[in-house]
């Protein structure tokens, strides 16, 4: 209980900080919401009343304060740009990244765990040494890149799916995930290859230990070892690399649908910044930190659960 | 009494490094039903090696293994996997030097003292099991074994842990326990505790064991036959109060005067 009230102050100070962050970095970097909003044909008088309006003349700090007052009773603001609630802007949105984020992180999962216990099983084998290769080169590309030629590899020669064609989930559920399944992939590439790298070599590691000799003087076969008793361990430090790679992938979801042409937080993100449209980009950047730290907290009491040792140590 | 186990010219010769190191040269052993047999020698002597091949816990690549080690009609170094596994762990078990490693960290007590019933007896039920596994604590001398079921290796203490091993090793009832310096890891007191345990099994059971140490008086004090290697050979062995007594070879000589004091005839 006392480790739960812990974290969930850690938690309320790390959203507070990273409020913080983006508010002061729009403060410092140049460019003007109220000049982007009228666009630079306007007047010199028009621009000082709209700033005024928008409150935009107060110091940074009040500013920051007026805004976290707000956003703690549910009100996000309005966008500067658009003039409406910065709430419905980007609600509809946060369904369609986060499919895509929680489809490629299934992915990894669904991929890269049994193929890092088959290549650790028979390393050195043809497999292993394949998978070894492909694994390289896989991470050396960037998600964008994969991107691009998925769309041009099964989207345009094998035509598995139309670019650029994007289904709404409130259309065609089935239609939107399918939609999603090559995005996912293009996200979902390196961190299979870097999972299975890593799950590869913590399982070698594992079985390395003193406990699979003594497994195997029990009568454990080679399955029975490396299941019954690498396998948990192994997957320790796995558990905190997913987690971490989930926030990843979030943020890598971001470019990918950029490349697919796909309608989520991306693009409004992408256009607020550059309109220095505050209180759109506050609002994403608090969504994204919450489902880090809500992720970095469920992979910390996971990892408890699995191992024994960290509770105690405590 | 018959032999239980009969190890014959065992040659194990390394390849790890591109050209073949030796390990251990003509080893010979002949265990009898419900003896108790030493194998002293200092570090690299062979002992743990000949040991592993035994138990058949030497099985990579780059080893090779001649000779015959025969135990119930099947030579262990040619039999299939699956007749050396149904071996393993329910006729011939074996604990280790590490007790603080040996345990997997993240599996119950329990669920490890069990594990070989779990393998070669699915016939027994969970239930079962356990009411085995805690009798089986006890007998190695946990009594608070009902909590200690449930417990983590970490929580216990290096001794506990080596007496958990024992348990484990013994639940199946093995014709033979290996034991490969179990109790260099430990502090003096526990390691009388865990040879005064071992004779106990011994007696109880009618447990053939073979004790490997480097401690002279402790193979002394357990040991009715011992065989002293040097450099992969056996230079010497017989009665342990014959060898400790009167020994013929001078490098057993030089074993027994490094020995502080050594208390014969006990």
């Amino acid at each position: 209980m006392k480790y739960i009230i812990k974290k969930i102050i850690s938690m309320i100070i790390t959203l507070v900080v990273v409020s913080l962050c983006v508010f002061l970095a729009f403060s410092i970097i140049p460019g003007d919401p109220a000049l982007k909003k009228l666009g630079t044909e306007a007047s010199p008088e028009l621009i000082a009343q709209t700033r005024e309006q928008m409150g935009l003349n107060d110091p940074v700090i009040v500013r920051y304060f007026r805004w976290f007052g707000a956003f703690l009773q549910g009100d996000m603001g309005k966008s500067y740009n658009y003039s409406v609630p910065v709430a419905g802007m980007i609600l509809n949105k946060i369904p369609i990244t986060l499919t895509m984020a929680i489809m490629s992180f299934l992915l990894t999962i669904v991929v890269s765990i049994p193929m890092g216990i088959i290549t650790a099983k028979h390393e050195g084998g043809i497999l292993d040494r394949v998978v070894t290769v492909v694994n390289q080169v896989i991470m050396a590309v960037p998600p964008f890149f994969s991107g691009i030629l998925i769309t041009f590899i099964f989207g345009m020669i094998f035509k598995l799916f139309k670019p650029g064609g994007f289904i709404s989930y409130s259309e065609d559920f089935a239609g939107f995930v399918g939609y999603l399944i090559f995005p996912s992939i293009a996200v979902a590439l390196p961190k299979i290859a870097m999972t299975v790298k890593m799950l590869r070599g913590s399982v070698i590691d594992e079985a390395k230990k003193d406990y699979t000799r003594t497994a195997y003087s029990r009568g454990n076969n080679t399955n029975g070892v490396l299941y019954r008793h690498v396998l948990k361990n192994a997957l320790i430090p796995v558990i905190t690399f997913l987690g971490m790679l989930l926030a990843d992938m979030i943020a890598g979801s971001i470019v990918i649908e950029q490349v697919f042409g796909i309608p989520g937080i991306s693009r409004i993100l992408l256009t607020s910044i550059s309109n220095r449209d505050y209180p759109v980009v506050e609002a994403i950047i608090m969504g994204i930190a919450m489902i880090v730290i809500v992720t970095n907290l469920l992979v910390d009491i996971i990892y408890r659960i699995v191992d024994p040792r960290i509770g105690i140590e405590e | 009494m018959g032999v239980i186990l009969d190890v014959t010219d065992l040659h194990i010769e390394f390849h790890d490094h591109g050209f073949p190191e030796v390990a251990v040269e003509d080893f010979d052993l002949m265990l009898e039903e419900g003896e108790i047999v030493g194998i002293v020698g200092e570090s690299g002597s062979g002992k743990s090696m000949s040991a592993l091949a035994i138990a058949g816990l030497l099985s990579r690549h780059s080893i090779t293994k001649t000779g015959r080690i025969m135990f119930n009609g099947d030579d262990l170094l040619t039999c299939d996997r699956k007749t050396l596994r149904s071996y393993q762990g329910d006729e011939i078990s074996m604990i280790f030097q590490e007790p603080m490693t040996s345990l997997n960290p993240v599996k119950r007590i329990g669920w490890q003292v069990e594990e070989s019933l779990f393998i070669h007896h699915p016939e027994i039920d969970k239930k079962k099991r356990k009411e085995m596994a805690i009798e089986m604590l006890l007998a190695v001398g946990l009594n608070d074994a009902e909590n200690i079921y449930h417990m983590y290796p970490h929580e216990l203490s290096g001794g506990m842990r080596q007496r958990v091993m024992i348990a484990a090793a013994m639940i199946g009832n093995p014709k033979i326990l290996i034991a490969d310096e179990p109790t260099t890891a430990l502090d003096v007191t526990v390691q009388a505790q865990i040879v005064e345990l071992l004779k106990k099994i011994n007696k109880e059971r009618g447990t053939s064991i073979i004790f490997i140490s480097h401690d002279l008086s402790l193979v002394n004090q357990l040991c009715e036959r011992v065989i002293v290697m040097q450099k992969g050979n056996i230079v010497e062995s017989g009665d342990t109060a014959r060898v400790f007594g009167s020994p013929q070879d001078s490098y057993t000589k030089k074993l027994i005067a490094a020995i502080p004091k050594i208390d014969i005839g006990n």
